[in-house]
C-alpha cells in the first residue's frame, strides 16, 4: 500500500487534484454551482504550470463535451465537470460520447433541476442521464469522490469498456464541506492510470478514419447499440478489477454496492450518496436497541448491480429505497425502480417500498430517517405496505 | 498561390461516389478548400447535414483524411478540442514538438448562422489554430429546404411559404461574414464555389494563419433553389456580379474587396433562374424586387465603406 497524505479538505478540492494526478491532456469545462470550485482549482494548476493539460474554456457546457468528444477521438485524455442545468445542457453529447465508445471522465456535483430553481444537492439531474449509456459512479464522501475520480479513468479507458465515465458527488453536501481524505502521491496515481492508448485517434493522421458516421439506411445502427450495451455489461468484471487493484493502493475496497448489518438484517434501507452516512448512524443506534436493521449504499447505479443487490436483500422483509430524484409518474424513484427490479426473480420477495426525500437540498434530518425504519418494522409485523412513493419531510 | 496546373495535383481529399446531389455546392466548397490546405494534414469535422449525412454512409467514408461528426450544432466546439487534444499532446512529449497538423470545421448556414453560432463565437473568441467554414447555401436543406436565417428576403421555403398573405421569407438575411469579422480574429473571408481561385487562395491564407480563421463559402442547393443542377457555378457568378455576395476578405483587420465588380448586374438576374424566386416576377410584386434591389444597394455601399483605399 502507498504511503498517503491526510488532508482536510472540500469534495471539489479534491476532485480537482485527483484530475490533476490523471493527467489529462485536455481538460473543457463551464462554470456551474456547485461543480464551479473544481474548474476553478483545476485553472490554478494550469496557472502554476502543475499540468500539461489544455484547459479549454468554452462558452457552455454543451461545448464543453462538445469539445471533450473532439479531444477524446482526437486520443487525448479527457475530463471535465458539471452540475444540473449544465448536465441537462449536455444531454445530447452524453449519447454522442457513449455512442461513440469515448472514455471520458466527468464529475457530477448532483444538483436539483429547474423549475423552480435551486442549486442545492438531488439526484435529479443525474438520474436524468441515467439511459445515456455512462457508467455512473457515486460517492458518499469526499474521499470517495476523489477514489471514484481516478478509478474512473481506468475504467473508461480500459480496451473492454470504453465507455465514459460520471463519477457524482453530491452538491454542497460532498463538494464544498471539509472533510478528512488520504491522498495517494502523484507518482503512484500516474502509475496507477497508466497512458491512454487510443486506437484510432483522429491525430494519427496517418491512418485516416472517419468518426461519427452515419449509420441510419435499415442497417447497422442498432449493431452499434448492441456493441455498446455488450461493453457497460463487460465493464461489470472490469470495475471489479479497478476496485481490487485500487484498494491494493489505497486500502480503501471498492465494490458495486457496501452494505452495513446485512448479514443478519430484517429490515434494511437502499439509499446512494451522501445520505449512506445519516442511514448509518441511525442503523448502529437502533441496532444497539437490539433492531436487526441494515444499509444498502449503492455505489455504481450504470450499471446496476442486479445481482449483488437481489442477493444481499434475499431474506430481508422489507425493504425501503430512498430516492433524492423524482420519476413523476412512475411507482417511486429510478433507485426503487431498479430495486424492485433486481428483486422480481428472487425466490423470496421482500416488501419494498419507496420515499422520495431531499429533493432540492432539503433536509434529511435523522428523525426522518427514524421514521422510515419505523415504517419498515410495521411493515416487516404485516403492516399493509404504503402506495409509492412516500414524500419525506415534504410539507 | 499555387497555380491551376499545380492544384490539379493535389489529392482530393473528398472522393467522389459520395451521395451528395448532382450538382452540390457543398462538395465543390470542400473539396476547393481544402485543395487550398497544401500538403499539410489536415483534420476535418462536419455539422449535422447534407454534407455529413452523404459523405459518411456507414461503412463507407468518403474522407481521405480524418474526419468527425458530432452533431448538428457544434462543429466549432468539437474540432476545438481536437485542437487542443494536439495543443495537450504536444506539450506532454506525445506527439513530436514540429508536427504540423491543420484543423478545419464546415457546417452549413444552418448549423453556423442559427443553432451553431454560439459553439462558432465561442471557438474563434478562444482562439483555436482551426478554420471554419460555412457553405451558405441559405435554407435548411437537409430536412427539405426551410428557412434560415441566411435564406434571401422573400426566398420560398417550406417554412416560409408563399400565398396572399405573405410571399415567401419575411425578413432580411443575417450577415454573418460582418460578425465573424467582428470577432476581430485573424481573418475572415467571404467566397463563392464560382470563384476558385479566389477561394481557394482565401483557403490556403485561412489555414496558413496563426489562430482562427472563417471563411463564409457560396454554395448554391439546385433541389433547394428550384435550378438545374449544371447551373450552380454561373448562379454562384451571378450572386457575384449583381453584388448579392461580394467577395473579401478581412486580414488582422484590414477590409480588402478580392474580386471587383465593375458593371454590378441587376438583382433581377440573380433572382429570375430560380424558382424559390419566381413569385417575385409576379404582377403586384414589382415592389419586392425593388426592395430587395434597394438592399442589396444600401449593403454594397455601406461594404464599399469598409474596404481599404488601393
Amino acid at each position: 500500500m502507498a504511503e498517503q497524505k491526510v488532508v482536510a479538505a472540500t469534495g471539489n478540492t479534491v476532485v480537482a487534484e485527483a484530475m490533476r494526478q490523471c493527467r489529462p491532456d485536455v481538460v473543457a469545462a463551464y462554470p456551474i454551482t456547485p461543480q464551479t470550485t473544481i474548474v476553478e482549482e483545476f485553472a490554478a494548476f494550469v496557472a502554476k504550470g502543475r499540468v500539461h493539460t489544455e484547459y479549454v474554456t468554452v462558452e457552455s457546457e454543451h461545448s464543453a463535451m462538445s469539445a471533450c468528444i473532439g479531444a477524446s477521438a482526437a486520443g487525448a485524455r479527457v475530463m471535465t465537470a458539471t452540475s444540473s442545468q449544465g448536465l441537462a445542457l449536455m444531454w445530447e453529447e452524453l449519447h454522442i460520447a457513449s455512442g461513440m465508445r469515448l472514455p471520458i471522465v466527468m464529475a457530477n456535483a448532483n444538483r436539483a433541476l429547474s423549475a423552480p430553481i435551486n442549486i442545492h444537492c438531488d439526484h435529479s439531474d443525474v438520474m436524468g442521464a441515467r439511459d445515456a449509456g455512462w457508467i455512473m459512479l457515486f460517492a458518499e464522501t469526499a474521499q470517495e469522490a476523489y477514489d471514484n475520480t481516478i478509478m474512473a479513468v481506468r475504467i473508461a479507458e480500459d480496451p473492454d469498456v470504453l465507455l465514459p465515465v460520471m463519477s457524482c458527488l453530491d452538491g454542497f453536501i460532498t463538494t464544498h464541506s471539509i472533510d478528512r481524505i488520504s491522498l495517494l502521491d502523484d507518482e503512484t496515481v500516474a502509475a496507477f492510470v497508466g497512458e491512454r492508448k487510443a486506437d484510432w485517434a483522429l491525430l494519427d493522421v496517418e491512418r485516416p478514419v472517419t468518426h461519427g458516421a452515419f449509420a441510419g439506411l435499415g442497417g447497422p445502427y442498432p449493431a452499434f447499440k448492441k456493441a455498446e450495451r455488450d461493453a457497460i455489461e463487460r465493464s461489470r468484471a472490469v470495475i471489479a478489477r479497478v476496485g481490487e487493484e485500487y484498494a491494493r493502493i489505497s486500502g480503501r475496497p471498492f465494490g458495486m454496492l457496501e452494505t452495513w448489518g446485512m448479514e443478519d438484517a430484517e429490515v434494511a434501507i437502499v439509499v446512494i450518496g451522501s445520505t449512506a452516512g445519516n442511514v448509518r448512524h441511525v442503523a448502529r443506534s437502533l441496532r444497539e436497541a437490539g433492531s436487526k436493521v441494515g444499509v444498502v449504499k449503492v455505489r455504481c447505479f450504470r450499471p446496476f448491480p442486479y445481482a449483488e443487490l437481489a442477493k444481499t436483500l434475499s431474506g430481508v422483509k422489507a425493504v425501503a429505497v430512498m430516492d433524492r430524484a423524482e420519476s413523476f409518474g412512475a411507482e417511486g424513484g429510478p433507485l426503487f425502480l431498479e430495486t424492485r427490479s433486481a428483486l422480481y426473480d428472487a425466490a423470496e420477495r421482500p416488501a419494498v417500498v419507496g420515499y422520495v426525500y431531499g429533493l432540492g437540498g432539503s433536509d434529511v434530518k435523522l428523525d426522518l430517517v427514524e421514521s422510515v425504519y419505523g415504517d419498515l418494522a410495521d411493515i416487516a409485523s404485516g403492516s399493509p405496505v404504503p402506495a409509492g412513493p412516500v414524500y419525506l419531510g415534504a410539507r | 498561390m499555387a497555380t491551376l496546373k499545380e492544384l490539379t495535383h493535389r489529392e482530393d481529399r473528398l472522393a467522389g461516389g459520395h451521395r451528395l446531389c448532382p450538382g452540390c455546392g457543398a462538395s465543390i466548397a470542400v473539396r476547393q478548400v481544402l485543395l487550398g490546405a497544401g500538403e499539410d494534414p489536415v483534420v476535418a469535422g462536419c455539422a449535422t447535414g447534407c454534407l455529413e449525412v452523404s459523405t459518411t454512409i456507414y461503412p463507407y467514408t468518403s474522407w481521405r483524411t480524418p474526419f468527425i461528426h458530432n452533431a448538428f450544432e457544434n462543429a466549432a466546439a468539437t474540432i476545438s478540442g481536437v485542437e487542443a487534444a494536439f495543443q495537450g499532446l504536444k506539450r506532454a512529449g506525445k506527439i513530436p514538438a514540429d508536427k504540423r497538423v491543420k484543423f478545419v470545421a464546415f457546417g452549413g448556414d444552418g448549423g453556423t448562422y442559427d443553432i451553431g453560432l454560439q459553439s462558432l463565437s465561442g471557438a474563434m473568441e478562444r482562439g483555436h489554430d482551426m478554420v471554419y467554414v460555412c457553405y451558405d447555401n441559405g435554407a435548411y436543406m437537409n430536412t427539405g429546404i426551410q428557412r434560415s436565417s441566411a435564406t434571401p428576403k422573400g426566398a420560398w421555403a417550406t417554412t416560409a411559404q408563399v400565398g396572399p398573405a405573405q410571399q415567401g421569407k419575411q425578413q432580411r438575411r443575417k450577415d454573418l461574414t460582418q460578425i465573424m469579422a467582428a470577432h476581430g480574429i485573424p481573418y475572415v473571408a467571404q467566397a463563392s464555389v464560382s470563384h476558385w481561385k479566389d477561394l481557394t487562395e482565401k483557403a490556403a491564407k485561412a489555414f496558413a494563419v496563426e489562430g482562427p480563421a472563417f471563411i463564409n463559402v457560396f454554395a448554391p442547393c439546385p433541389r433547394g433553389w428550384r435550378i438545374p443542377h449544371d447551373k450552380t457555378i454561373e448562379i454562384a457568378k451571378l450572386a457575384v456580379q449583381t453584388g448579392f455576395w461580394p467577395l473579401y476578405e478581412v486580414e488582422d483587420g484590414v477590409w480588402r474587396q478580392t474580386v471587383k465588380v465593375v458593371n454590378r448586374k441587376p438583382i433581377e438576374e440573380f433572382l429570375r433562374p430560380q424558382g424559390r424566386f419566381k413569385h417575385l416576377f409576379a404582377p403586384g410584386n414589382e415592389h419586392l424586387l425593388a426592395e430587395i434591389q434597394a438592399d442589396v444597394d444600401r449593403a454594397w455601399e455601406q461594404l464599399q465603406k469598409r474596404f481599404a483605399k488601393d
